[in-house]
């Protein structure tokens, strides 16, 4: 077992800069003192503590079953349309409540289980796989975790007071703007984007780990191909999900105080709703397939017993589709009479996405074709995945073609290819990393022969759920009716999509059984039970909290297969950081590129305040929705003060020491700012995610600019308008300025001028903040009246928000300075509160220069 | 040119991630200057049945230039990827092998997204009017 293949250790070992394991192992007395540290250090809480765990293999493991919950609750709403559906004029379900079931299907199978469940096996798996001891800051994957947990559970829960959303899990408007006033919709705009949020957060967190917590030595060409898809994918949902929260925005403020942007008799559009939803919405397929197929690239190379062929193939194909997969959009609007030339550029983009998408299909086969295959439950899940995917892949060349889209449009052939692709490409692949991944949680692993019961289930119940769509979709049968009249030919074709729905859930309740049956008496698997090559397969059986006993030196992709006796020199401390002496939880960050490492990172432990972070945050809109004001804004200023305390006690802490032996003759640094430190690049990362939400609303104002003649209005409506945005955009430069300056005198330790010239950068804020807002107040603009109004207010509001929050950071920094949080020599805050000015910056001069200059050239 | 040297000035040298996406990026920015270009041309200036005329010619002038860059970026690709004397797959702990491993990803996202601006520069070639 775990034979190198084809590996020569010799030459691995000459590679130049490469660090040896300690020759001898440490005495035994003093191993064992180690891992008590270690062990005391990181030690899960116990009892009704354990809720204030925030290490990444406890998140990792709630996210996982939270959204695999959601995933069976969307199921179960699948049977229920399945059941309707099964025979002509059936009265199961009303018209209403139908609509309801397919809107959250559709919504809790994509928002709750799709992308979260990503975000779990991420959390779980990325830090074992790295060699990390956990991610950089693992206060906020549980703090992202809470809320998902909270709003989805409001989101789902809303069913059963009859008060779902039910504009179709897109939300179509004026459909869901103004034929649907009941309160569903803005539970999905409001619920749903407290989800997105979280979303971004586990997208900083991911590219953030990826990048700076790998093992010294696992060079960017030696990181696990899950790693590279992660990374690509979290990026991906930085350039999203933020264009879909502006539409959020948009529809809700529509929703909510009447502003006109999907209105046409005002000025407004519903397209514009369709290019924000699917500018997400398409991405979000392949954010939802890259990570599934990812799981399937760590597998094949396991059960080849070979390294994956074409690693570097593998990773254009990665990052390849993730690009590609956003010029795509537009082919879910090709009957809403756009151009030729808009749809034939979009099919063209649509066509070339298919590229990478085989490259990496081929590679998986290359690699089975190559090895010695040894046979496997999660190997069969994977095959059935592919090929299902393939097929789904095809219909989806199929429907990028516009004349075939034009026909298939909105028929069951969409709903049978869809779910092809995900099914195959994310369903299958998930349940091969169920069965693969599911020792890493209690040592266990599930039951082979459940297993291939599970996989023929699975497999035969959803080719007879799905197949028979295709044709009963180019029979002329529409998506989202809750019923249908007899002898049109689908009657037959929907009760065997019925029948096969119920063995498909038949396979699901085998599999739940499996996964939740008492363990008791079965042993634990033997280490590493798979014969894999990466990292993660360390884990003891069962594992230790501390992720890693020691963090390795890595020489090659595969190091369990290339270096020899790195199980026993991990266990025996041989190598980084194999103690807790001044009992912290540690972790190393090194470079992004060829992994030397740079700093020790030290990560917090159990705490409740990201829990009561999430709730107060999750009242905020929760309440909103109801429109209990005085509730929701007092649930935000909680949530404000305890996210203050979060950062007060727990973040950028001056250590008691400059510098820490991290074993094998190596010191590293305990803090550092700036571009070296992690939460400097988090900062960066978040917001870019924020510049391309504020890039979805700019969009917006071009958009309406392309359909009207008159906007923006000539004569403007606002003269004054110019003069005021263009003192406020001075007096905003000044304040973000004058932040440079306070961040160079800080770091010269200029006490005089830093606490002199903060305030003076607060003022000014605040007086341009004032100024921006008076313009369009001062020249009466109503953003009710029309979509223009409503755009100014818009994009002004956004930046004042912006700098309300450049406000109360430049404060922090100043309160942080006074209380002797910050000094010259570490200085975090400001220099990350400089960073984030940066983009307040930015913002402020596009604001201004769209509002006060475009209307002077268009 | 080979020899201990020269592989510790690729050690040193401050190689980071960015070249990798410049292919990838110049074709996004070819597609949305189509779409964007296109659309404004036939909401703004000829109407929904007018000719694609110029619009067209401007598409084909942004392919050709964004074919140019995806060169030249493949070209600068190619010759990291053929560094020193190993071949793929580029699987050691080496700053060679991880600055071989650059230039071939980049060479084939380049050869990628080539493909792709071609496919979407060539819908103007066929497609004459904005009906």
């Amino acid at each position: 077992m775990n034979t190198p293949p084809g590996r020569d250790p010799e030459r691995l070992g000459a590679a130049p800069g490469d660090v040896k394991p300690l020759r001898e192992a440490p005495p035994i007395g003093v191993q064992h003192a180690q891992a008590e540290r270690l062990l005391k250090a990181w030690k899960t809480p116990q009892g009704w503590r354990y809720w204030s765990a925030v290490n990444n293999s406890q998140v990792g493991l709630w996210y996982t079953a939270a959204a695999f919950a959601f995933f069976l609750f969307g199921g179960i709403l699948a049977l229920l349309m399945r059941t309707q559906l099964a025979v002509p004029g059936n009265d199961f379900l009303s018209a209403d409540f139908y609509n309801q079931i397919f809107t959250l299907h559709g919504s809790v199978m994509m928002f709750l289980f799709a992308v979260p469940l990503f975000e779990a096996f991420s959390i779980f798996l990325l830090p074992q796989m790295l060699g990390a001891r956990d991610l950089p800051f693992p206060r906020l994957s549980a703090f992202g975790f809470w809320s998902f947990l909270l709003g989805g559970t409001f989101v789902c829960g809303s069913l059963f007071f009859n008060a779902a959303p039910q504009g179709g899990w897109f939300m179509y408007p004026p459909l869901s703007s103004q034929y649907q006033p009941g309160i569903g919709n803005d539970i999905w705009l409001l619920g749903l984007s407290f989800i997105e949020l979280a979303a971004i957060a586990a997208a900083v967190e991911i590219i953030v780990g990826v990048l700076k917590t790998r093992s010294p030595g696992m060079r960017i060409n030696l990181m696990p191909l899950y790693a590279w898809y992660i990374l690509v994918v979290a990026g991906m949902i930085l350039f999203a999900f933020p264009p879909l929260i502006a539409g959020d925005i948009l529809l809700e403020l529509e929703r909510l105080l009447h502003w006109p942007f999907f209105d046409p008799d005002r000025g407004g559009d519903p397209l514009l709703w369709q290019h924000l939803f699917w500018i997400f919405g398409h991405p979000e397929v392949y954010i939802v397939f890259l990570p599934a197929i990812a799981l399937v690239a760590m597998m094949v190379p396991t059960f080849a017993r070979t390294p994956m062929v074409g690693y570097g193939w593998i990773v254009l194909a990665a990052v390849g589709t993730g690009f590609l997969s956003f010029g795509l959009w537009v082919h879910h609007m090709f009957t809403t009479g756009l151009p030729g030339i808009s749809l034939a550029l979009f099919s063209a983009a649509s066509e070339a996405v298919a590229i990478p998408t085989g490259v990496q299909l081929f590679c998986f086969i290359a690699t089975l074709l190559a090895g010695r295959v040894v046979r496997s439950v999660p190997l069969l899940f994977v095959f059935g995945g592919l090929a299902v995917f393939v097929l789904g892949g095809l219909t989806g060349v199929m429907v990028a073609l516009v004349p075939f889209d034009f026909q298939a449009h909105d028929t069951y052939f969409i709903v049978a290819h869809l779910h092809y692709v995900l099914v195959g490409g994310a369903v299958f692949p998930v349940i091969a990393g169920f069965y693969y991944f599911f020792p890493l949680v209690g040592g266990k692993k599930l039951s082979d022969r459940l297993g291939r019961i599970t996989f023929w289930l699975l497999f035969i119940g959803f080719n007879v759920t799905f197949l028979p769509m295709h044709l009963s979709g180019l029979l002329g049968m529409p998506r989202r009716v809750f019923t249908y009249a007899p002898n049109l030919g689908f009657d037959g074709l929907n009760l065997i999509s019925s029948i096969g729905a119920f063995i498909l859930a038949a396979g699901f309740a085998v599999f739940v059984w499996d996964v939740l049956r008492p363990k008791g008496k079965q042993p634990y698997a033997q280490r590493n039970p798979w014969g894999a090559g990466t990292l993660e397969w360390t884990a003891e059986m069962p594992d230790k909290p501390w992720g890693i006993r020691s963090i390795p030196e890595i020489d090659g992709r595969y190091p369990l297969w290339d270096q020899p006796n790195i199980l026993r020199d991990i266990d025996e401390g041989r190598f980084y950081l194999p103690d807790a002496e001044e009992g912290k939880r540690e972790t190393l960050i090194t470079t992004s590129v060829d992994a030397q490492p740079i700093q020790c990172l030290r990560v917090p432990g159990p705490t409740w305040l990201t829990l009561f972070a999430a709730l107060f945050t999750g009242g905020l809109f929760i309440f909103a929705t109801f429109h209990l004001w005085w509730v929701a804004v007092a649930s935000g200023v909680l949530a404000f003060a305890i996210i203050i305390a979060w950062l007060w006690t727990g973040t950028a802490l001056i250590p008691e020491k400059e510098e820490k032996n991290v074993g094998l003759g190596l010191r590293l640094p305990l803090y550092r700012s700036g571009p070296e430190s992690v939460g400097w690049w988090a900062m960066f990362i978040t917001m870019l995610a924020d510049m391309t939400a504020f890039a979805g609303l700019v969009f917006g104002y071009f958009f309406y600019w392309t359909i009207h003649d008159d906007f923006p209005p000539d004569p403007s409506p606002a003269p004054s308008l110019f003069g005021l945005m263009l003192l406020g955009a001075v007096l905003l430069l000044g304040s973000w300025g004058l932040t440079v300056l306070v961040r160079r005198w800080n770091q010269g330790d200029r006490r005089a001028a830093f606490y002199g010239g903060l305030p003076v950068a607060v003022a000014l804020a605040v007086a341009g903040g004032a100024t921006l807002l008076a313009g369009p107040w001062h020249a009466g603009l109503d953003p009710v009246s029309h979509v223009y109004p409503a755009m100014v207010w818009l994009l002004v509001l956004w930046t004042v928000l912006h700098v309300a929050v450049g406000v109360i950071m430049q404060g922090y920094c100043l309160a942080q300075r006074l209380a002797g949080r910050m000094t010259a020599r570490y200085d975090i805050e400001i220099r990350n509160v400089t960073l984030y000015w940066h983009f307040v910056a930015l913002t402020v001069a596009i604001t201004v220069a769209v509002i006060a200059g475009f209307p002077l050239v268009a | 040119m080979q020899g201990g040297l020269t592989m510790e000035r690729v050690a040193e040298k401050n190689e980071n991630l960015w070249l990798m996406v410049v292919s990838p990026g110049i074709w996004a920015a070819h597609f949305l200057l189509c779409y964007s270009t296109t659309a404004v041309w036939c909401a703004k200036v000829v109407g929904r049945d007018g000719p694609l005329g110029e619009a067209r010619m401007a598409i084909a002038i942004y392919t050709v230039l964004a074919l140019a860059g995806i060169g030249i970026v493949g070209w600068i690709a190619a010759r990291r990827q053929s560094y020193g004397s190993e071949t793929v797959p580029q699987a050691f702990d080496t700053p060679g092998e991880r600055h071989r491993f650059l230039g071939f990803v980049t060479l084939l996202l380049s050869a990628l997204s080539a493909v792709a601006t071609a496919y979407v520069g060539l819908t103007a070639l066929f497609i004459q009017t904005c009906h």
